[in-house]
């Protein structure tokens, strides 16, 4: 198995994200993290969807998915020509005697403090999954209260958008 | 300004500029509105069916021999729910129908209000494509979308589930000169490089097969699939979806593959080096166990849905495209080959497949108590109501048997649930196809068990007058689990008799039942009797016919690949394998 992420373009309507959720179970797929939001056009979002499949299967999900005639376009993002993010927010307990370390370690990996209690911190971080959990793991000893993570979005490198050719309807007399 | 309408005058406007000429479907709350222009249209007859499940399999019937799209109605609800099983069953054999559903107030959806039921959700992994209308101004435009969709690339479902005061608000009509769908763009031209190297694989093989599914009948290309198989000498085996899309009594016809195949179709593709497979899916009743079938082909396949390629076989060629534009350009590309000099001979292959056909006809024995065996019957409708009559069957052994031993010679004249195997589908299927063709006969083979499902549309046939005949080929049993129980679980009958267990009394009686819908009921039990009472149902033709057979109950359905094996264990007979020492 390895993960592939899909970047999915949908219209923007209602029960677009149940058929997308409902093929993935029906046909047996995980997800590992999906995405959604908007684009820079009002009536597509994006999904971006991480799977963890063999190739041939992978190519299976694709056609079901490219089937859906909400469905506008898939493309699967490589890792080395895209950036990955993903967003995590975590209460970290930070008290008298460790906060120092807390916040140091905090700007070792450039994350953010966002919210301060006497006992805790929260902590905004943004990253790979690589990135994110070799910080959990740091903070992991001074103890997790809370966390919360977003599912993973992408972007390809370079200038090209994927939605430069997708967005052409074909017309067909009705 | 346009003229004002309501929302359900609308739907009724769009449904005729959709040419729709019959709706099968019954009213209720939430489509009442719909209703009552449908009572004023005069391109549109309304089918009233005792059930909406029949209004769905009726949609089918009518669809896959017409050619047209199907079209069911129903309230919301139970309704529509009740529409679950024809939708399912249209998704898997790629049938063409508009299910409109009536759907509770927009601002009640959600409520659980009275007969609410998620109708799009719950069909929506058994559609091509569904949609929720709550501002009347889309109706037009959404029943644009919905015709265009289940009748292109591959045909299927589509659910349109309308809000009730979508219906009663007032709109304008306009119906939509184009259709501009961003993510829908199925592919029907077929690529040529692709074509050009499926034609090169049939060159360089020795032992090809034309392996036929639904699909080339689904796209008409019945007459280019004859040019392809003649001007090639291609032996051809067609799947239970396309029995009549070559013709039976054709040479190079060697019969259905698959679980109840013929030993020659089953064989020839086990021992094929190239399987060029043309709007067919690789179904598991067609492989059998996946991982022996077919073992030294390479595969060239076809098919309008590019997800079926590669799915359970791994393609060598695929091909991307409607089939008769894809078996059109390999015509061509082959006959390019051929000018060049370059022809395959595949005369020795087709004599061995024929010597199949020869020493491993269909047959069956018939019973020795004098009883009546079902294949006889069958076989006797064939041959009396001929090649231009429609047969509908339901699903189990008189399913496999009215394959095996009526004659098909042209497409459409078959309709059967295929993917789906959905017991109860021939009588409304017979009622579809005979609204959609008056002046053909059309028999529906139904097995006792079946017949019980959905019988309650005989009345429908009665009071709208459409004459279909039905012959239910009553063994008293659930046959096919039955067979099954006599191979597999030792010959204990667990829950498959159907009739009285002491008295062994037949109930009910389908010729009184048949009696008290309004058709002519007719019982036949002695192989004597049998043309007789065939003739006697094709001379009625004023009012549905229905003639109980009355056959012995221990035949079986040979040959057959069991569940889980391979094809290459194929038997003709119990515990009988066929002998292919002789061929080595």
């Amino acid at each position: 198995m390895s993960k592939h992420t899909l970047s999915v373009l949908v219209e923007n309507q209602p029960g677009v994200l149940a058929r997308v959720a409902s093929l993935f179970s029906r046909r047996g797929f995980n997800i590992d993290s999906l995405a959604v939001g908007p684009t820079e056009y009002s009536t597509i979002s994006r999904m971006t969807i991480v799977v963890n499949v063999e190739d041939l299967p992978l190519e299976q999900v694709t056609k079901q998915l490219n089937k859906l005639v909400n469905v506008i376009k898939i493309v699967e993002l490589e890792p080395s020509s895209t950036v990955q993010r993903e967003l995590l927010l975590v209460k970290v307990r930070a008290d008298a005697a460790t906060r120092g370390q807390v916040l140091e370690t905090i700007q070792l990996f450039r994350a953010k403090v966002v919210d301060v209690a006497t006992e805790a911190v929260t902590v905004e971080i943004t990253g790979n999954s690589e990135k994110l959990d070799a910080f959990l793991k740091v903070m992991e000893p001074f103890g997790i209260r809370e966390l919360v993570q977003s599912g993973m979005v992408a972007i390809s490198r370079g200038g090209r958008s994927i939605t430069d050719r997708s967005l052409r309807p074909v017309s067909q007399p009705a | 300004m346009s003229e004002q309408v309501t929302g359900a005058q609308s739907l009724i406007r769009a449904l005729e500029h959709a040419g729709v000429d019959t709706v099968f479907g019954i009213p209720g709350g939430a489509i009442l509105p719909a209703y009552d222009p449908l009572f004023d249209s005069e391109q549109i007859r309304h089918i009233l069916v005792r059930h909406e499940q029949g209004a769905g399999h009726a949609a089918q019937g009518y669809a896959a021999t017409t050619g047209k799209v199907g079209v069911c109605m129903a309230t919301s609800g139970p309704g529509a729910t009740n529409l679950v099983t024809p939708l399912a069953d249209a998704h898997m054999d790629s049938v063409p129908i508009v299910a409109i559903t009536g759907q509770v107030p927009s601002g009640a959806i959600g409520s659980d209000a009275f007969q609410e039921a998620d109708i799009r959700g719950i069909t929506m992994p058994i559609t091509k494509h569904s949609y929720l209308v709550t501002d009347p101004a889309e109706i037009p435009r959404t029943i644009a979308e919905a015709f265009h969709i289940a009748s292109t690339g591959r045909p299927g479902p589509v659910l349109v589930d309308v809000a009730k005061d979508a219906l009663q608000k007032m709109t304008t009509f306009e119906w939509p000169t184009q259709i501009a769908l961003l993510g829908y763009r199925p592919v029907t031209r077929p690529h040529g490089k692709q074509v050009r190297e499926a034609a090169k694989l049939i060159l360089e093989s020795s032992r090809p097969v034309l392996y036929v599914g639904g699909g080339v009948v689904r796209a008409n290309a019945a007459k280019e699939l004859r040019v392809l198989a003649e001007m090639t000498g291609i032996p051809v085996v067609t799947t239970l979806m396309a029995r009549g899309a070559f013709p039976d009594s054709h040479r190079q016809h060697l019969g259905m593959p698959g679980m109840h195949g013929s030993v020659a179709a089953v064989s020839a593709l086990q021992r094929s080096d190239l399987i060029i497979s043309l709007g067919a899916r690789f179904d598991d009743r067609v492989t059998g166990r996946l991982d022996s079938f077919a073992p030294y082909a390479k595969v060239i396949h076809a098919d309008i849905d590019p997800a079926e390629i590669s799915k359970n076989r791994v393609a060598d060629v695929p091909i991307v495209g409607d089939a008769r534009e894809t078996i059109a350009d390999l015509v061509v590309a082959l006959k390019a080959e051929h000018d060049n000099g370059r022809r395959g001979d595949y005369s020795g292959w087709l004599q061995v497949t024929r010597s199949w056909c020869d020493r491993y006809p269909l047959g069956y024995d018939e019973p020795e108590d004098g009883s009546l065996a079902p294949q006889y019957v069958i076989k006797r409708i064939g041959e009396i109501a001929g090649t231009d009559a429609i047969y509908t069957a339901g699903v189990g052994q008189h399913q496999m048997w009215a394959t095996h031993f009526i004659p098909y010679e042209q497409p459409g004249h078959w309709v059967n649930s295929g993917g789906l195997g959905t017991m109860g589908f021939a009588v409304p299927a017979a009622m579809g196809a005979k609204q959609g063709n008056p002046d053909t006969t059309v028999w529906a083979i139904d097995g006792d068990g079946c017949f019980q499902m959905t019988n309650q549309e005989l009345a429908t046939c009665a009071v709208e007058g459409i004459p279909i005949k039905v012959a239910v080929i009553n063994n008293s049993a659930l046959g096919m689990v039955r067979q099954w129980q006599t191979l597999f679980y030792d010959s204990r009958y667990s829950s498959t008799d159907l009739h009285h267990a002491r008295t062994q009394e037949r109930i009910p009686n389908f010729a009184k039942l048949a009696e008290a819908m309004g058709c002519v009921g007719l019982q036949c039990e002695k192989p004597d009797d049998v043309d007789a009472v065939i003739e006697k149902a094709m001379s009625i033709n004023d009012r549905p016919v229905v003639v109980d057979f009355l056959v012995n109950r221990d035949a079986m359905v040979w040959p057959m690949v069991a569940a889980g094996t391979s094809n290459d264990d194929i038997q003709i007979a119990r515990d009988m394998a066929p002998d292919f020492e002789v061929d080595e």
